[in-house]
């Protein structure tokens, strides 16, 4: 499976370009941390926003979990914008390497760094008293529904990359999505406290599904089978979204 | 056998005709130029046939494969050495080469000595395990004909190899590509806008001017079709008779295109030696003295102007803008 080894050897790739960038190192660590110390605070006296929670942390931790995926994922594109203009793309395209693996080991690589925060956001929450109440599946499905979320909004971000090639466009197109989709969804707040039509708006959003199968996880410790359903439904969403990436080369090609 | 057959290749782009008819053929194991100003269509041409362009109408086989119905047998014979480098920045120089491998399905000990075999071969193997971001433009230059090379291809493009290098840099580019035509096996297609470039490396040339081919042969076959010598008198005192001058310089045997220019005039003859005394007293007996001569024999920018009609260097910097 040729498809599979190149994605396998691009994921290695790009990882390894990664690891050597000490301050996107940093961000990837800091960022994440600031969110959950900086809203856990702003929002810990208003009791009502905790649904359930024993603390505000608690509730909040499975929404910083998600945004931070979703959020990695919407900017991943950058990547491809930067392979674009030092033309290794082009390398690549007029060697035998698929599209979809150019694009999908994008995608995985935004998943895995996004279960590599989930790790450590959920291991500061420890300290601050959060507890997992779903135990070992638990930790398996936050872990499952961070990945998923990042990598579906990865092949959604690399289509756009494909499409506008410049980075001002796609900073634009990542802002007008990324902000919506987040107050559009369970992050910050319960969804018993939502108005009636952000609610529903809400049932459609892969932020909100992933949001949900978090929460299930950390704080319920149940609704295993409509945790299920979110992730499947994530699953479809990143092979929706990675196969029109794989399209978008159509009109990288035809602009060339 | 042809390693590359082109045939009436169109491409416009919004605006531009990019390639208006382009054809061409070049043979298995030879170095062939594609020479024109900027503009001419040279890029879009090679990225047509390395798969990266889908042309609106025409053929090209490459490698005895078609590059629309079956792009991917193309690429596994061909390496693309664009005109931008492809390197991967954050990469080193054997990460590069070793990723592009295994692109190419290649894989363990054949893939590692491959690619210590290159580095050495483009003189990168003191540099090979430091990031490429750090490599002159030159090193990355070196470097990306290196990752063209790795699968062993039967063709090699080389858009523009010495655009952006600094003369010594172009210098040792040219030993290079001198080095890998001298392979058998391997067909090279290079792209210039350099007249002394193609003149020096290419076999045969193929002159592109707006999106076409307008003549093709090898460098002194061209040449040679625009017979004899170029030769230029500078008038000591022309006066203004400049005019009356070239009527002189007409009469003599064998002079054509004869051109004022201020105080020069320029005339082509057969035969330089044989010409030079003819003219010089012909100018004399009218009382034109005469300062300095000289003769130049054709270039491939003579080549240009006699089959386009128009100046290399002028439509070259037209096409950069």
């Amino acid at each position: 499976m040729q498809v599979i080894r190149q994605t396998g050897w691009m994921v290695v790739r790009q990882a390894r370009n990664l690891a050597r960038e000490p301050i996107w190192i940093a961000m990837m660590v800091i960022q994440p941390l600031v969110w959950l110390l900086l809203y856990g605070q702003l929002f810990s006296r208003v009791g009502q926003l905790r649904g359930g929670a024993s603390s505000y942390i608690e509730f909040l931790t499975p929404g910083i979990v998600c945004m931070n995926a979703f959020f990695g994922g919407s900017w991943s594109g950058m990547a491809m914008i930067t392979d674009l203009n030092r033309h290794v793309v082009d390398r690549f395209l007029a060697a035998p390497a698929s599209r979809f693996a150019i694009v999908f080991s994008q995608v995985v690589r935004a998943g895995i760094t996004a279960v590599l925060q989930a790790l450590l956001l959920l291991v500061v929450g420890l300290a601050l008293g959060v507890r997992v109440h779903g135990g070992v599946l638990g930790w398996l499905v936050v872990f499952a529904a961070t990945g998923l979320l990042a990598a579906a909004f990865a092949g959604f971000s690399h289509g756009i990359a494909l499409l506008v090639r410049k980075e001002a466009s796609m900073i634009a197109t990542a802002n007008f999505i990324g902000l919506p989709l987040m107050f559009i969804s369970a992050i910050l707040i319960p969804t018993a406290s939502m108005p009636p039509w952000i609610k529903t708006l809400s049932r459609f959003n892969p932020v909100n599904w992933g949001v949900e199968a978090s929460r299930n996880a950390i704080l319920t410790g149940g609704n295993w089978g409509a945790s299920g359903v979110y992730l499947l439904l994530l699953v479809a969403a990143t092979a929706v979204t990675s196969l029109f990436a794989t399209w978008c080369f159509r009109s990288y090609q035809r602009s060339i | 056998m042809d390693a590359i057959v082109v045939e009436e290749l169109r491409k416009r782009y919004k605006t531009v005709q990019a390639m208006d008819g382009v054809s061409f053929a070049v043979r298995e194991g030879e170095v062939f130029g594609l020479l024109g100003p900027n503009g001419a269509g040279k890029s879009t041409t090679v990225r047509t046939l390395a798969t990266l362009t889908q042309p609106d109408s025409g053929h090209a086989l490459v490698a005895g494969e078609d590059v629309v119905r079956h792009p991917n047998r193309v690429r596994r014979s061909i390496g693309y050495v664009a005109q931008d480098s492809g390197v991967d920045w954050e990469a080193t120089g054997r990460e590069n080469l070793m990723l592009q491998g295994r692109i190419h399905a290649m894989s363990g000990t054949p893939l590692r000595s491959r690619v210590g075999e290159l580095l050495e071969l483009v003189g990168l193997q003191d540099a090979a395990d430091r990031q490429a971001r750090n490599y002159s433009g030159g090193m990355k230059r070196r470097l990306d004909i290196a990752i063209g090379l790795v699968h062993r291809p039967r063709v090699l493009f080389l858009d523009e190899p010495t655009t952006g290098l600094d003369p010594e840099a172009r210098a040792a580019m040219w030993v290079e590509v001198e080095r890998l035509a001298s392979q058998e096996s391997l067909t090279i297609l290079l792209t210039t806008h350099y007249l002394e470039e193609a003149d020096r490396l290419a076999e045969r040339v193929a002159i592109v001017s707006r999106g076409k081919v307008v003549v093709e042969g090898t460098p002194t076959e061209l040449k040679a079709g625009l017979r004899g010598e170029l030769v230029t008198v500078d008038l000591a005192d022309a006066n203004g008779r400049a005019h009356e001058a070239v009527s002189v310089v007409h009469l003599v045997e064998g002079a054509s295109e004869v051109v004022a220019e201020g105080q020069q005039v320029r005339a082509r003859v057969p035969n330089g030696a044989k010409a030079i005394p003819l003219i010089l007293s012909a100018l004399e007996e009218r009382g034109f003295p005469v300062s300095a001569v000289t003769t130049a024999r054709p270039s491939l920018d003579d080549v240009y102007l006699h089959y386009t009609g128009r100046d290399f260097s002028r439509e070259d910097q037209e096409g950069n803008r």
